[in-house]
């Protein structure tokens, strides 16, 4: 205790400030930049709801980030458990009195902002795993009990958020809490046994998907089975995306994305329309833009001591990893289309701030990166 | 709480770090993979993608073609384009639709059916698409939707084309008509199919129909670029349509309505043909119909009108009406009997009236008798028992080979009608295989005189008279005029070369022909159809005699004036078989119901002295021929030979001229 007291007492304000990591932040920055001219573009060149709304809490969201990032990272620790448990009410409150909208009940209406929860879960779930493991033994690990609890952990909002239904962000946080238990050192049997489990449920899971869900998956294996229907988004994706070819449309000059042929532009097709303008190299290049941030995330996690930061940094790039994986894959046409929106480029509110929590985190990880945390 | 044994914090960071670094080899493997995605789409399927992507985002609008005009010799436009005012609303672009239609309704004094029309033609269609209210507005209409254009935004005047025939409804048999493709001139032409766009006018009979492919023209294209919702955002290119081909015909407007005036208030043909190059200057069939009505759908009140008419208008009489020749045939017996040596030209009879012959009694349409006849009064009196005679001796198969060969029982044009009809020239083969019985001598008596079997249209005997006035050549009939057409002069030189070579030596393409080898109708134009022109001569000598002799059938409407002079044969046809008592009574024409009177013919040619046009005229029970055939046909022939002088004046001119 005292050792550590004395430890952080030596950081100044401005040794914080030095030790921040200006690759990740400047990386944020151009991220931003680049999401807010897509957006502008979505809107065919002109500001307008959504071009604004998305500046306004990119700016919001980044500038708390910088504030949230010289909170000393035993608060984060210490608030692990507490932030996952209120994230888990809120999607309780959200299934019983969410706001309703398109067809599934995902908000919760906080009078000045309609807050999606289950995209909190995706930072709350790391955090939680992060201080379990921390204060797990490594001999532990595989014990029974600190099997089942995890599993319990994870699987309770996976529930909640399938059943708003959400497919998407349930798959989401699932993989990022699974992704958290493989680096943790559970053992990799458990692994094998389970997918060995799923692939077996797999036609049960299938049973009991929705129509649409089901639908989405047959359209996934052939798209032009229904090419104005189910498979019209994924064929005008891919079109958007081939037509952009190896320098792009130019920006604003989408067809596809200003004549309306791409759906869900601003959202989950966002990188679509980055795609079709910017083609190849642009692709390639934002591409490489999340792999740094990625990259220094990680680089983060390597140099902490604490292993709770260790484990959210790593947990956190995997998860972001993991995002843009499936974002990028599902809109080119490698994945089913299941919801999941690109962490930062695409519009809304909730995924930003999750974000940017996550990033908080990290940067904390940063500042205090010396620290032992018990 | 102090931090467990350095030992295990080491083991956890190392596991830790260890996953971490296999996680990461994935991640490298995982990127790797969406870039090659990337580049197999952005790369590898560029092209696919692009052409994709334009088909999404390109749409292209046709527009109507312009139709080709037709003119007549003279170059005169007898079917053409005028320009029409029309209204355009694009629904999409009007705020509140249904109080602008309502205003429109009040400016144009549009009545309720109208009105129920448009509205129900705008539910059908989708928002952005134009919305015709009116093709046609009247000039008075166009400047008050121009003066309150102002309030009412959302609606266009167009300036627009639409077929007219400026004549109308003198060349309508000729011409036919256009209206609206329908699903059958789809599916029947393939180039309407591809030129399609709604609302299209398509010729539906006559030379628009049958012309259709050069008329037609080619579609302007305009291409916009439209959003998903079909919208059209702008207009990426335009190019411009190309007009049909403008179709120059042998028609005599002048003519053509001279017939028309002649014709008036009767049902009949008159059909007027050059002889030597066989323009034709005229042909048309009475009553007729204006065509201009059938352009923006005719109205239910017309259409009753024109489909009631008892003495149907919608027949083309000059080409599909088929009908007895009656004495109108004679020339050809006479010349046929002739040809086949069956009698001499001093061969006389002796008429009384009737003839009695294989039990049964034939009679002669002068119930007194023209008494003793040789072949030249009896053409000229047109006495029907010298021509049963001759018949009886000539055989129904030698008339059917020589009435064929001057353009009986066949089609007149090639292909250009599809509705024109052969005709029928009756044999003993045909009788057996058509009917499934013998040849009964008597009906060889009837057809000598033109009836029976026998049935021709009135351009047929036109044709012939041309055929026989030319001193008996072959001849192209035609209505177009095209680059190549042989003049006059070429075509006499033709003739006159024919002949000598038919006279120097036996005409193997004669034998040819007749032997059935040769049946190339090119190959033996305007070679002589005889085997002896003084025989040909004989009979045109005969038909002078009969228009142009005290006692000729039409005597009465002769022309002495040299210049005018012509030579033809009158032709008065029964419809039904007459009683004995009914032929006692000898009714007035007045008294016959007029279903029942006869048909009156008249065929003629002239100049007598240097023959450059036939005719024919056909009135559909009008009596007897002489007393109202032949006079119409003097009328016509004052304004033929007067506008031949215009016609070779304009020959010269414009030699190389087409259309």
């Amino acid at each position: 205790m005292f050792q550590e007291t004395a430890l952080s007492g030596q950081i100044t304000f401005f040794q914080k400030l030095r030790s921040l990591d200006y690759i990740l932040l400047f990386c944020l920055l151009i991220l931003g930049l680049v999401s807010s001219l897509s957006m502008y573009s979505t809107e065919g060149g002109e500001v307008l709801y959504h071009t604004k709304s998305h500046v306004i809490r990119f700016i919001v969201f980044f500038s708390m980030m910088l504030i949230f990032s010289f909170v000393n990272l035993k608060l984060w620790h210490s608030i692990g458990y507490i932030f996952y448990f209120v994230v888990l009410c809120l999607l309780i409150w959200a299934s019983l009195y969410g706001v309703k909208a398109s067809g599934s009940q995902r908000w919760v209406d906080l009078y000045f902002i309609n807050l999606q929860p289950s995209e909190l879960m995706k930072v709350a779930i790391i955090m939680c795993f992060a201080k379990f493991y921390h204060r797990t033994q490594i001999h532990l690990v595989n014990s029974f009990k600190n099997i089942i609890i995890p599993m319990v952990v994870l699987i309770v909002p996976i529930l909640l958020v399938v059943s708003q239904p959400d497919l998407g962000t349930s798959i989401l946080i699932g993989l990022s809490g699974l992704v958290v238990l493989w680096l943790s050192g559970v053992n990799a049997k458990y692994f094998i046994y389970s997918s060995l489990v799923l692939l077996i449920s797999l036609p049960f899971v299938i049973s009991f998907l929705k129509p649409y869900q089901k639908l989405r998956i047959l359209t996934f294996f052939n798209p032009d089975r229904d090419p104005l229907g189910a498979g019209y988004q994924i064929i005008q994706s891919k079109i958007a995306v081939g037509s952009g070819g190896l320098s792009g449309k130019g920006f604003l000059k989408g067809t596809q994305s200003y004549l309306d042929f791409l759906p869900e532009k601003h959202t989950d097709f966002i990188f679509t329309l980055f795609s079709e303008e910017h083609g190849f190299i642009g692709s390639v290049l934002l591409l490489f833009l999340y792999a740094i941030i990625i990259y220094r995330t990680a680089k983060i996690g390597a140099s902490a001591r604490s292993f709770f930061g260790k484990l959210f940094c790593y947990g956190f790039a995997s998860s972001i990893f993991i995002y843009v994986t499936v974002n990028m894959s599902m809109v080119l046409g490698l994945l089913p289309i299941v919801g999941s929106p690109l962490p930062i480029m695409s519009y809304g509110g909730s995924s930003m701030l999750a974000t940017m929590i996550g990033f908080s985190v990290v940067m904390s990880t940063k500042i205090y990166q010396k620290q032992i945390i018990a | 709480m102090i931090s467990g044994g350095s030992d295990t914090s080491y083991r956890k960071q190392s596991v830790v770090s260890r996953r971490m670094f296999i996680l990461s080899a994935a991640k490298l493997v995982v990127f790797g993979g969406i870039i090659a995605q990337l580049f197999s789409l952005q790369i590898n399927q560029n092209k696919k993608y692009l052409t994709l992507s334009d088909k999404n985002r390109l749409r292209e609008w046709k527009l109507p073609p312009i139709r080709g005009d037709f003119q007549d010799f003279f170059g005169n436009i007898i079917a053409g384009n005028l320009k029409v005012y029309q209204l355009h609303i694009i629904p999409e672009q009007v705020e509140n639709f249904n109080s602008l239609i309502i205003r429109v309704k009040d400016i144009l004094e549009l009545d309720q059916k109208t009105f129920n029309k448009i509205i129900k033609k705008k539910n059908s269609q989708k928002p952005w698409e134009t919305l015709i209210i009116s093709e046609n507005l009247s000039w008075d209409q166009f400047v008050k939707i121009n003066f309150y254009l102002h309030e009412l935004s959302g609606v266009k005047p167009v300036l627009s084309v639409a077929r007219s025939y400026p004549y109308n409804e003198n060349y309508t048999h000729l011409l036919g008509y256009v209206a609206q493709a329908s699903q059958n001139d789809l599916t029947n032409n393939d180039e309407i199919k591809k030129k399609h766009v709604p609302g299209l006018r398509v010729g539906k009979i006559g030379l628009e129909r049958s012309l259709e492919n050069d008329l037609i023209g080619m579609n302007g294209v305009q291409r916009y670029e439209v959003n998903a919702y079909g919208k059209r955002i702008n207009q990426i290119d335009h190019i411009e349509g190309q007009k049909g081909k403008s179709i120059r015909l042998t028609v005599d407007t002048k003519i053509q309505q001279k017939c028309n005036e002649l014709l008036k208030d009767r049902a009949g043909s008159i059909s007027v043909m050059d002889i030597y190059t066989g323009d034709i200057l005229a042909m048309h069939s009475s009553p007729s119909f204006d065509p201009n009505l059938f352009l923006y759908g005719i109205s239910y009140d017309n259409w009753e009108a024109i489909r009631n008419n008892p003495k149907k208008p919608l027949i083309n009489r000059s080409i599909t009406g088929l009908y007895p020749p009656g004495s109108t045939i004679k020339p050809i017996v006479a010349l046929s009997a002739l040809e086949n040596n069956v009698i001499s030209p001093n061969f006389k009879v002796n008429c009384s009236g009737k003839i009695e012959m294989y039990g049964q009694t034939y009679n002669c349409w002068k119930k007194k008798g023209h008494g003793v006849v040789n072949l030249r009064d009896a053409l000229k009196v047109s006495c029907d028992t010298f021509f049963y005679e001759m018949s009886r001796r000539l055989g129904v198969d030698r008339l059917n080979e020589t009435a064929k060969k001057f353009g009986l029982g066949n089609k007149v044009f090639n292909d250009i009608f599809n509705e024109e009809k052969v005709g029928l020239v009756p044999s003993t083969e045909w009788k057996k295989n058509a009917l499934g019985r013998g040849w009964v001598l008597g009906e060889t008596l009837i057809t000598g005189i033109g009836q029976g079997y026998i049935q021709t249209t009135p351009l047929q005997l036109c044709l012939m008279t041309a055929q026989l006035a030319n001193g008996g050549f072959k001849i192209n009939p035609k209505v177009i005029v095209n680059k190549d057409d042989l003049t006059f002069e070429n075509i006499k030189s033709k003739m006159n070369k024919n002949l000598e070579q038919k006279i120097q030596g036996p005409d193997f393409d004669d034998a040819l022909v007749d032997l059935g080898i040769s049946s190339n109708k090119d190959n033996n134009l305007y070679s002589p159809l005889f085997r002896n022109q003084e025989n040909v001569k004989f009979v045109l000598e005969a038909m002078f005699a009969s228009t142009n002799e005290v006692r000729g059938t039409s005597f009465s409407s002769r022309i002495e004036d040299k210049k005018y002079q012509f030579a033809g044969k009158t032709g008065t046809s029964q419809v039904k078989r007459i009683t004995e008592a009914q032929r006692e009574l000898d009714l007035d024409i007045s008294q016959i119901p007029y279903e029942d009177r006869d048909h009156a013919l008249y065929i003629a040619f002239g100049p007598y002295k240097n023959p450059r046009y036939a005719m024919s005229v056909f009135i559909e029970h009008g009596g007897s021929g002489g007393s109202t055939a032949a006079p119409m046909a003097k009328k016509l022939f004052k304004v033929v030979i007067d506008r031949h002088e215009e016609r070779e004046k304009f020959k010269q001119k414009n030699i190389n001229f087409v259309a």
